[in-house]
């Protein structure tokens, strides 16, 4: 963590966003599973995994939203000077980063349209914290199941209900990432 | 010393300077004022493409002129001041020498080299510029128009 809005992006951009994108596409097709990523390091409250997804995923063409409690003058700083994204409300954003409480409501946030399914968003949603146990994951990418503690499954389950509509989700807690896409069915134990 | 204290215009003239600057003619200026201090990377220099925007006569409505190549780079000096380097074409090694020139304008050795670099690529760019004014204005042609006489 640094308050300096000038230092903590990749040192070696391409090589260290290579490696990123491909723990966020591995954490994409494989829902529920733990992926390390490295390299970046932004201002409190943001997590490194959280920063390095920002560094990778966005850029001055994705308007992202910054959910309560995210939405500080050092954040701000960090991602005017690393990215460049314009800073948006939930309903034009392309990318959303908070807290799963902050993000809240969660049908606020483009979930594409039956021609353009891709036109949705993603919430990176930062997480106190990350293990493999907890709610039952099954659907594309998973061989039989797998298992994430998630904030709650109400809401993941009407995303799911509305594919090919939907939101995506990463989840960020310190330098670790999982993912969760629409099609992913959730259960409670 | 910040952005503030150094004034953004005076700062706005050098980093343009300096952007104009052959990058051969800064690269000598620069290693005779012997201004090598360490630095750290804020961002590694890179070269990217941005849309050179206008606007009809300064008010109308913005058109993208074309596409143009800039090197950018950020640094910053051990004392703490940061540098921007912002240049057409994709030469880091220019990039990289633009700011390090735009972080110690801001330091305590601001005036000398103003005197050692700033000042002798000003004054080449105006000469530049006048010779092409000349030049120019050698081929003008004047014209007048006769009055007629006609009532």
């Amino acid at each position: 963590m640094r308050d300096d809005a000038l230092s903590g992006g990749f040192t070696d951009a391409p090589v260290e966003a290579a490696r990123a994108f491909r723990a966020a596409l591995e954490a994409m097709a494989r829902p529920g599973s733990l992926h390390e990523v490295a390299g970046a390091e932004a201002p409190a409250p943001l997590s490194t995994a959280a920063a390095v997804l920002l560094l990778t995923l966005c850029d001055g063409e994705t308007p992202l939203y910054l959910a309560p409690g995210h939405d500080t003058q050092p954040v701000r700083d960090w991602i005017a000077f690393h990215v460049g994204a314009p800073l948006v409300g939930p309903g034009e954003a392309m990318f959303a980063l908070g807290q799963w409480d902050a993000l809240a409501p969660h049908d606020a946030y483009a979930i594409g349209t039956a021609e353009y399914p891709d036109r949705s968003v993603t919430l990176i949603v930062e997480m106190p914290e990350l293990r493999a146990e907890g709610v039952r994951l099954t659907g594309p990418g998973i061989e039989t199941e797998a298992h994430l503690a998630l904030p709650e499954t109400a809401a993941f389950q009407r995303n799911a209900a509305r594919f090919p509509l939907g939101w995506d989700c990463y989840f960020t807690c310190a330098d670790r990432l999982a993912a969760l896409p629409r099609t992913t069915r959730t259960e409670a134990l | 010393m910040n952005v503030t204290e150094v004034g953004t215009e005076a700062r706005q003239r050098w980093m343009g300077l300096l952007a104009r600057a052959p990058a051969a003619r800064l690269a000598e200026l620069l290693e005779v004022a012997g201004a090598a201090p360490v630095h750290e990377w804020l961002r590694m220099p890179e070269t990217g493409g941005v849309m050179v925007r206008g606007r009809a006569g300064g008010t109308g409505a913005p058109f993208n002129m074309g596409e143009m190549t800039v090197t950018r780079c950020a640094l910053r000096l051990e004392t703490g001041e940061v540098g921007h380097g912002y240049v057409q074409g994709r030469d880091k090694a220019h990039a990289e020498r633009a700011a390090l020139v735009d972080a110690l304008m801001q330091g305590p050795g601001a005036e000398a080299l103003r005197a050692a670099v700033i000042a002798p690529l000003a004054e080449a760019e105006a000469a530049s510029r006048r010779e092409r004014a000349a030049k120019a204005a050698a081929t003008k042609v004047e014209f007048f128009t006769m009055v007629r006489g006609e009532d």
